[in-house]
């Protein structure tokens, strides 16, 4: 919005741990912490990553609440997408099926 | 008579100020929540095929992680840097442009596109790196293993999303171009302007995708 200004610190400090989240998650990656484990930390770090630039670098955080509600319904339906989608092809080892 | 009413509100408003609006704060609300309906297409546009990935990767988990291997770390490692460095430069460039610095704005403009072009090249590279080796998808692909079929759809997944993310970037370089052009024409200013930012969400927005497809394609199974 035109009458907020951030100060540059912010920028550099939001940079500064966009690099070092950029270091771990390539070395964690040769971590074997086992199973799904190193998928999820891997992406824990870059849905954390997305919140900082969309937070600081996008100006959510000074947004008006419709801007938040915007944004959130944007994430709920790729949750949907995603959550309804996997849940069919992660179960599907559930249960046997010998024939179609 | 309306026409002469209109032409005297006219003259009071700023110029940057377009008659449906109130004033600069609506209109400016007003393209953001644009902005941000249009990025909610472009999520729901890469979320189909981060889907798609989900549901192959679930089922051809270790045929997946092979054809990761095949990827250039280094040079994926390097980019990654490199986009968030032109996401700095960006919001630094709006930052000029909110305090009306404007050789300063058309620097971090300019300093944007460097990136983003230094990202399309390091990108070509490894484009050219997998033409030599037969890994791009079709006829020309050759693959030793037991996986052959399902590294090539990873590959599928690599040159589909990576190159969809490219377009992206490419189209934002050339949103840039008009941008250092306007700016350098001075047509910015601390009360308008709403173009810096809205690029500079778009911007951002490709970064993001990147963020998410960086350790999905470069780094799975590497320990």
């Amino acid at each position: 919005m035109a009458q907020h200004i951030v100060s540059r610190q912010i920028y550099y400090r939001v940079f500064v741990t966009l690099l070092a989240l950029t270091l771990l998650t390539i070395g964690i990656a040769f971590i074997d912490l086992g199973g799904y484990l190193n998928t999820i930390v891997a992406m824990t770090i870059a849905v954390g990553k997305a919140l900082l630039v969309m937070l600081f670098f996008m100006h959510v955080r000074d947004s008006s609440r419709l801007t938040w509600v915007f944004v959130g319904v944007g994430f709920f339906w790729l949750a949907l997408l995603l959550s309804l989608t996997m849940s069919d092809y992660l179960t599907r080892s559930w249960v046997a099926v010998t024939a179609w | 008579m309306p026409m002469v009413l209109r032409r005297c509100t006219l003259s009071e408003r700023p110029a940057a100020l377009a008659p449906h609006f109130d004033d600069i704060a609506q209109q400016s609300e007003a393209s953001h929540l644009g902005m941000w309906v249009f990025l909610l297409t472009e999520i729901m546009f890469f979320g189909g095929m981060f889907t798609g990935y989900a549901v192959y990767r679930s089922v051809y988990a270790v045929a997946f992680a092979e054809g990761s291997h095949h990827l250039d770390l280094v040079l994926g490692s390097i980019n990654t840097v490199v986009l968030i460095s032109s996401s700095l430069t960006m919001v630094l460039a709006v930052h000029a442009a909110q305090v009306g610095q404007r050789q300063l704005l058309v620097g971090f403009l300019l300093l944007t596109m460097l990136l983003g072009l230094v990202f399309l090249g390091l990108k070509t590279v490894e484009y050219t790196h997998k033409f030599a080796d037969h890994l791009v998808p079709g006829s020309g692909f050759l693959y030793a293993g037991p996986h052959a079929r399902q590294v090539q759809l990873f590959f599928s997944f690599y040159f589909g999303m990576t190159g969809m993310h490219a377009l992206h970037m490419i189209i934002g370089i050339g949103l840039l171009t008009v941008l250092v052009w306007l700016a350098w024409r001075n047509r910015f200013s601390p009360m308008y302007y709403t173009p810096i930012e809205i690029v500079g969400l778009y911007w951002h927005f490709v970064d993001i995708v990147w963020i998410f497809l960086f350790p999905l394609l470069y780094l799975i199974g590497r320990h």
